[in-house]
């Protein structure tokens, strides 16, 4: 029952705090990719990698009162904090998940930056392309964003990094 | 004549209940139609289990591509025709998108997909793709036309407003389905001004915006999404049978998985079972197939499959409870184990449907860029986003509404003749 609230739930316990939606996104859909039991649908959208499901499953948690949700104004734009409420922590400690390498891999997408994890989400929604094919698609996809080669090189070797924290703890 | 700008000797049209009448000239289109992959379309409802709820909901994914196409057709030659935004280059890529769009549904797409774990879309572009006769139509007009049409589907084309008027937060997709589900249930919610929409749209290089004259008719269109989305697309008794749906598809996947002898062998669901589904299996799929299987699996020894499609066939829906989460979690742990105790088993009988468990979604504003926002295009050629201009849509967009139901078993519970003290207890909880 609900298990996939509590495994959203659980990711954002570990993270501590998630700053911005678009992060949060992208660091379930990151999750996903590398084999974490999320099951929410994401698609492509104008931003990258973006799910509905999760989207609406966030809105429950915070209306359960499991979620607390804090919007801040940042410059010309509305930004979100997540943290679990004490009363999500004692649903979570009743109904515990078990997601063993989780902590180490969200910790670490939460240190970086919501442009890089675009960067890295859109990467890996193309990973059945060769490297240059990939290339081009950020290029002309996220022509906006303007990422360099470097960057594309460097989201490569964050995913293999992402994938070893799993294997090495596996 | 080249293949791509060939025209029919004569215009075809479909009658349709929705738009009056889908005009086709196209060649292209014509072809596409006849195709078997794209009649299969016609076997599969576009609103799954609704038609339990409302007898009228039989209209098919077939009925839809055409309408998305005829939308779509309109906003080309009708609207954006010579306008310097819009390449009409374009104009038959975006077609065949519209009318492929839904391609690689399966029946019952949204139980189907949770149980056996796949993406429709990842179908529709192994359709477009693959070694069918939509292929062979598309790649007529030129090798990398399937390729080109698949990446609009799959919304990664480079082509962005190409891609949004097939799937944006305003797109031909929800103007189509809006209306022709609001037609086919009977209900008058989904009712809009899509003419006035059509002729308030302008192409730019990203997406379709509108002007800001036509908000008036495009708060209709969100209010009417809304309303669609309470009234219909969550209605209690759909989501029973959905959730029954769902339950006889997991039931019949872990039979199989534990080596279950199935008095006739489930041929079409091996592949189902296993996740290794190939195309070939895939496009064998249709309601009437699935609707088979249900009726003779009333028959199985095992009785959970045996009940849950005598359930499913003969409409003896699961009631439901209103059920809050947050205040009630401990409650359903205390109903899962008295469900055991009366020898009902919780997995297929005590089932918690969340909103976020449906396919569904309202409109968004776009914070933090997370969808693509309506954009209303000023006198002055800025651009706003349609919630800080319309009070309306406003109110209905800054409010989250979520909801939450418990189903179950009525009558199971109300029969006595065994475990009555254990089913006075759940029957105490759930009033």
């Amino acid at each position: 029952m609900l298990k996939d609230h509590a495994k959203l739930m659980q990711a954002i316990l570990v993270s501590g705090e998630i700053v911005g939606r678009k992060k949060l996104q992208k660091m379930i859909y990151i999750a996903k990719k590398i084999d974490f039991p999320f099951h929410d649908r994401f698609q492509f959208h104008f931003y990258g990698p973006y799910s509905e499901e999760l989207t609406t499953r966030v809105e429950e948690l915070c209306n359960m009162g499991f979620l607390n949700e804090v919007k801040e104004k940042k410059g010309g734009y509305y930004q979100y904090r997540y943290t679990l409420t004490d009363a999500g922590k004692e649903f979570l400690s009743l109904n515990e998940v078990d997601m063993p390498c989780l902590d180490d891999c969200l910790v670490d997408m939460n240190e970086q930056n919501a442009r890089f994890l675009e960067l890295v989400s859109t990467v890996l929604y193309f990973d059945n392309l060769p490297k240059d094919e990939v290339a081009n698609k950020v290029f002309t996809l996220k022509s906006s964003q303007r990422y360099t080669e470097e960057e594309i090189d460097e989201a490569y070797r964050y995913i293999e990094a992402l994938k070893g924290k799993v294997v090495q703890q596996a | 004549m080249v293949y791509s700008v060939e025209k029919l000797s004569e215009e075809k049209v479909f009658k349709d209940p929705v738009h009056r009448y889908v005009h086709v000239q196209d060649k292209v289109i014509w072809d596409l139609v006849g195709t078997k992959e794209f009649q299969r379309l016609r076997r599969i409802k576009q609103l799954g289990t609704t038609f339990l709820t409302f007898h009228g909901a039989e209209h098919s994914r077939f009925n839809h591509s055409l309408g998305v196409y005829e939308i779509v057709r309109r906003i080309i030659d009708d609207v954006f025709e010579g306008r310097p935004e819009w390449n009409d280059d374009d104009r038959l890529l975006t077609l065949c998108a519209a009318l492929l769009h839904d391609l690689g549904h399966g029946p019952f797409s949204h139980a189907f997909e949770r149980v056996f774990d796949f993406d429709h879309e990842d179908f529709t572009r192994a359709i477009i793709l693959g070694d069918t006769e939509v292929n062979k139509v598309l790649t007529q007009v030129s090798p990398d036309f399937p390729a080109k049409v698949a990446e609009v589907i799959a919304k990664t084309s480079e082509k962005k407003l190409v891609v949004s008027l097939i799937s944006s937060q305003i797109d031909a997709d929800r103007m189509d389905y809006l209306q022709r589900d609001a037609y086919f249930t009977g209900v008058s919610y989904g009712q809009f001004d899509m003419e006035r929409i059509l002729r308030v749209m302008r192409p730019r290089e990203d997406q379709v915006v509108i002007k800001k004259s036509g908000m008036h008719a495009v708060e209709d269109y969100i209010m009417s999404r809304y309303q669609m989305y309470w009234q219909v697309y969550f209605h209690p008794v759909s989501r029973s049978a959905e959730v029954i749906l769902t339950k006889i598809l997991h039931r019949a996947k872990d039979l199989y998985k534990n080596n279950y002898s199935f008095k006739y062998e489930p041929t079409h669901f091996i592949s189902l079972f296993c996740e290794q589904v190939k195309l070939e299996d895939y496009l064998k799929l249709d309601e009437a197939v699935i609707m088979y299987y249900f009726q003779i699996w009333q028959d199985e020894t095992d009785p959970i499959i045996s009940d849950l499609c005598h359930r499913f066939v003969n409409r003896n829906l699961f009631k439901y409870a209103e059920f809050d989460p947050a205040k009630e979690y401990k409650k359903l742990a205390q109903l899962t184990t008295l469900f055991l105790q009366a020898g009902i088993d919780p997995e297929y009988y005590l089932v918690v449907d969340s909103s976020s468990d449906l396919p569904y979604d309202f409109y968004r504003p776009g914070e933090e860029e997370e969808r693509l926002p309506i954009h209303l295009l000023m006198k002055n050629g800025e651009l706003r986003e349609l919630s800080r201009e319309s009070e309306i849509v406003d109110a209905i967009s800054g409010k989250r509404r979520t909801d939450h139901k418990l189903y179950y078993p009525a009558d199971f519970l109300a029969d006595d003749s065994n475990a009555a003290d254990i089913k006075q207890q759940i029957r105490a909880l759930l009033d």
